[in-house]
């Protein structure tokens, strides 16, 4: 069992948990992650290691609530648990030794560039994060990215920092030179356009991808994505891979094929929720 | 009365039939598909045994369990003891006795099987075993002195548990390992419900428990922890990891939405129980024309689970006929009555897929039978000019596992062979001192009672190195 010891609102749906796991905790690499299974029954779903405190054992799991199983990790208060955390689970990020590097988040993503960039600013290399989101309530880990480095913040309506998307700002930066390597972690759109942006330059771009998971152990092949034509298991092999060889559509496309199921899943327990609060106790 | 019978009378029983449900209302549910002997079956079936005085089956038994032992107590009415017995040579008797392939092993050499049936030795082994799971208190285990000897155990599939149980016998201190979060490893994300209750599982592994054993779920060797960090930490390491890495067909369109590989849809039906969803959260797609590639216990599974999920038509694609099927001989007799479809001699070539890029259809190519090849099977040969399509919706692959990397990887001195699988000798030895291994890691695919007997024979052997050391 792995105690909630925090729990904050980050903006609208987007929550952090600081959830005990003194091992994993300890031990945990940028670009590193879990699964998570709430409890006998929930689904086992992959969330990335968005901080550690090696000290107080505890690990930071920032969660967008989209679905059911989502919601109800969210819905877990200080004081409560989850059943199980497994991991630290796939590779640790392919990191640069020196030199200057983009590290570039679009809404919950932001929380999986984050440790990467602070593993970049230990070893001394100079970071600008590019972070976005729909409007200013949706910018995440601003001010922990501050710490690390220059930040660009973008919002779609301009309420807040630059007005536009990330990749409008990467595009200036880029262009500035100087740039050994970026990271892309965010929505598959913004990561396919920020690879469409880099690849022509020639520079080297990290993805983290988000596929369907079960296990995280290669077991299964449920996570399986296509990089450089080959076909790859996210879970093991990743989930950082080379941006320029992944092919987003199919990814997209895969990532869609449970749409049919995570609303009958959500319309269910909604129809519970309201069961429960018609009827008498 | 039990007892005194004459060799003549026992000659003259026919071999017991098992209960089971009934083939249209099971097609429909998840639940067990035999239903064991009553006292009265299992009295019948138990003197039709001879009691050899050289019996061949206990050779055919890959643990040796003392089979006329324990046959011949059951046909006397002490079924205590029987289970005493039992319990002593097999550690998850109500597990073999529902998965073995009694048919090729024990069964096949059995004397009665010459002139009729053999005695149905696995039908037997489960009534005893069943009969213990239920009076567990009314049997005492015996346990050696504590040594103060730690041993990490990795994985915990049958291999695992069977170590680990005859480990804490011998007076050991044993940690099991488990990288999901409910031991069992294929016996509860691979084997399905209605051949082996998820329920016997557990109980088999809480008897284990309450013997000492300890489990820790959530565990990945080789991410949360290393085999060095473990050898440290242990005085000796069994690996039984299994062999827990799917193989794709390698065709175009294998990543289409539709297509899974055997694991992934067994684990979440079973570990993940889709098969109650939106009761349990994680879905499974249900096709209404289900194609399973591939002819063994799992393409089974795979196939049977389709059809109880609701699937109007599910069949088996096989590149080589019916007689080569590596499937368990009741798996295949049980598909048939459930209405499952096979097309033999048939391979994929592709899997195609529509617009939105959703699985409609296999396309295939017809096989014949050629020369044996290394394995002494007739080797399937495709016939030119013979491409079809069949229309499904949803590809299950089952062709078979390899070892998965994740553990070894992180230990690059430990040998492996070209496949990847850990080099062991008889003894479960590898190449690193005080680091033993069995089960499928080892084996490649193989069965429940094969990784059984790996375990038992390498807890024997670490007994032994862990007095010299
Ligand atoms: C669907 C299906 C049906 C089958 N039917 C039959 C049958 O009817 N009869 C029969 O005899 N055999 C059958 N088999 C084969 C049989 O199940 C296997 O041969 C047997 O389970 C192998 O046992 P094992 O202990 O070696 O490995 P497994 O049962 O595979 O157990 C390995 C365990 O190790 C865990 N693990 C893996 N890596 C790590 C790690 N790095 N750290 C920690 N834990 C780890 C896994 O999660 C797993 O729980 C079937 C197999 C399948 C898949
Ligand atoms: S070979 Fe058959 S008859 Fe002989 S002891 Fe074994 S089960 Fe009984
Ligand atoms: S999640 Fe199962 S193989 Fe990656």
């Amino acid at each position: 069992m792995h105690t909630i010891v925090s729990k904050q609102c980050l903006s609208p749906n987007v929550t952090r948990l600081d959830v005990q796991a003194p091992r994993i905790a300890q031990i945990r690499q940028p670009g590193q992650f879990v699964i998570v299974h709430h409890s006998e029954g929930a689904e086992r779903i992959p969330l990335t290691i968005a901080d550690a405190d090696p000290a107080a054992g505890t690990i930071a799991l920032v969660i967008q609530s989209v679905g059911k199983s989502t919601r109800d990790l969210v819905a877990l208060e200080p004081g409560q648990a989850i059943a199980d955390i497994v991991g630290p689970l796939g590779h640790p990020t392919e990191m640069i030794e020196s030199g200057r590097a983009l590290c570039i988040g679009g809404g919950v993503g932001t929380a999986v560039v984050h440790p990467i960039a602070q593993g970049l600013h230990k070893r001394g290399v100079k970071v600008t994060s590019i972070i976005g989101g729909r409007s200013k309530e949706w910018v995440i880990f601003e001010a922990e990215l501050r710490r690390l480095g220059e930040v660009i913040v973008c919002t779609d309506d301009g309420s807040y920092g630059r007005k536009g998307f990330v990749t409008d700002a990467a595009k200036d930066v880029l262009a500035g030179g100087g740039i050994g390597i970026v990271y892309a972690v965010g929505p598959v759109p913004m990561m396919r356009a920020v690879v469409n942006l880099t690849k022509p330059l020639g520079v080297r771009t990290i993805v983290s991808l988000n596929p369907v998971m079960i296990d995280g152990t290669g077991m299964c092949g449920g996570c399986r994505v296509s990089v450089g034509g080959e076909t790859r298991f996210a879970c093991v092999d990743g989930p950082e891979f080379d941006g320029h060889g992944v092919n987003f559509d199919e990814l997209m496309d895969r990532l869609s094929a449970y749409r049919e199921y995570e609303q009958k899943s959500l319309a269910c327990a909604e129809e519970n929720c309201r069961l429960k609060q018609t009827l008498p106790s | 009365m039990p007892g005194k019978i004459t060799t003549k009378e026992r000659l003259q029983i026919n071999r017991q039939k098992m209960p089971e449900q009934a083939s249209t209302a099971r097609a429909a549910n998840f639940e067990e598909v035999n239903l064991g002997f009553t006292e009265q079956l299992a009295l019948l079936e138990a003197d039709r045994c001879l009691q050899c005085k050289d019996p061949r089956c206990m050779a055919g038994c890959p643990v040796n369990v003392n089979i006329p032992r324990f046959i011949g107590l059951v046909s006397e009415g002490k079924i205590s003891e029987a289970a005493q017995c039992l319990l002593c040579d097999n550690a998850l008797p109500a597990i073999t006795g529902r998965v073995c392939p009694q048919e090729t092993q024990c069964e096949i050499v059995c004397v009665r099987g010459n002139k009729s049936t053999p005695v149905g030795i696995g039908y037997l082994e489960r009534y005893v075993a069943d009969w213990a799971r239920n009076h567990s208190d009314q049997l005492t285990a015996t346990k050696a002195p504590a040594t103060g000897k730690r041993v990490a155990i990795v994985g915990s599939g049958p291999a695992g548990l069977t170590a680990a149980g005859e480990l804490v016998r011998m007076g050991h201190d044993v940690t099991v390992y488990e990288a999901l979060h409910k031991p069992g490893g294929v016996l509860v994300y691979g084997i399905p419900e209605f051949r082996l209750p998820k329920k016997i599982v557990s109980q088999e592994v809480q008897r284990l428990q309450s013997a000492g054993v300890k489990i820790e779920c959530n565990v990945v060797i080789g991410r949360t922890y290393t085999l060095p960090e473990l050898r440290e930490r242990f005085d000796a390491v069994f690996i039984a990891n299994g062999a827990g890495l799917p193989v794709f067909m390698n065709v175009p369109g294998e990543n289409l939405k539709g297509v899974y590989s055997a694991n992934e849809y067994l684990t979440r039906v079973n570990l993940m129980a889709a098969y109650q969803f939106p009761n349990a959260d994680t879905p499974v797609l249900h096709g209404k024309c289900v194609a399973v590639v591939g002819g063994g216990n799992v393409a089974m599974d795979s196939v049977r689970t389709a059809k109880r999920l609701g699937a109007a038509s599910a069949m088996i694609v096989y590149r080589r006929t019916k007689n080569e099927l590596p499937a368990r001989a009741e798996e295949v007799h049980h598909a048939g009555e459930e209405g499952i479809q096979f097309e033999f001699l048939t391979a994929p070539v592709e899997v195609i897929g529509n617009d939105k890029r959703w699985v409609t259809g296999l396309k295939c190519v017809r096989m014949k039978l050629g020369e044996p090849d290394a394995s002494g099977r007739a080797r399937p040969v495709t016939i030119p000019g013979s491409e079809f399509v069949l229309p499904c919706d949803i590809v299950v692959v089952a062709i078979g596992t390899r070892a998965n990397p994740l553990l070894t990887a992180t230990c690059p001195d430990l040998k492996l062979n070209k496949w990847g699988n850990i080099v062991a000798d008889e003894a479960g030895m590898t190449s690193l001192p005080g680091v033993f291994a069995g089960g499928d890691i080892v084996r490649g695919a193989a069965t429940v009672i094969l990784a059984m007997g790996d375990g038992k024979r390498t807890a024997r052997a670490m007994d032994e190195y862990l007095k010299s050391h």
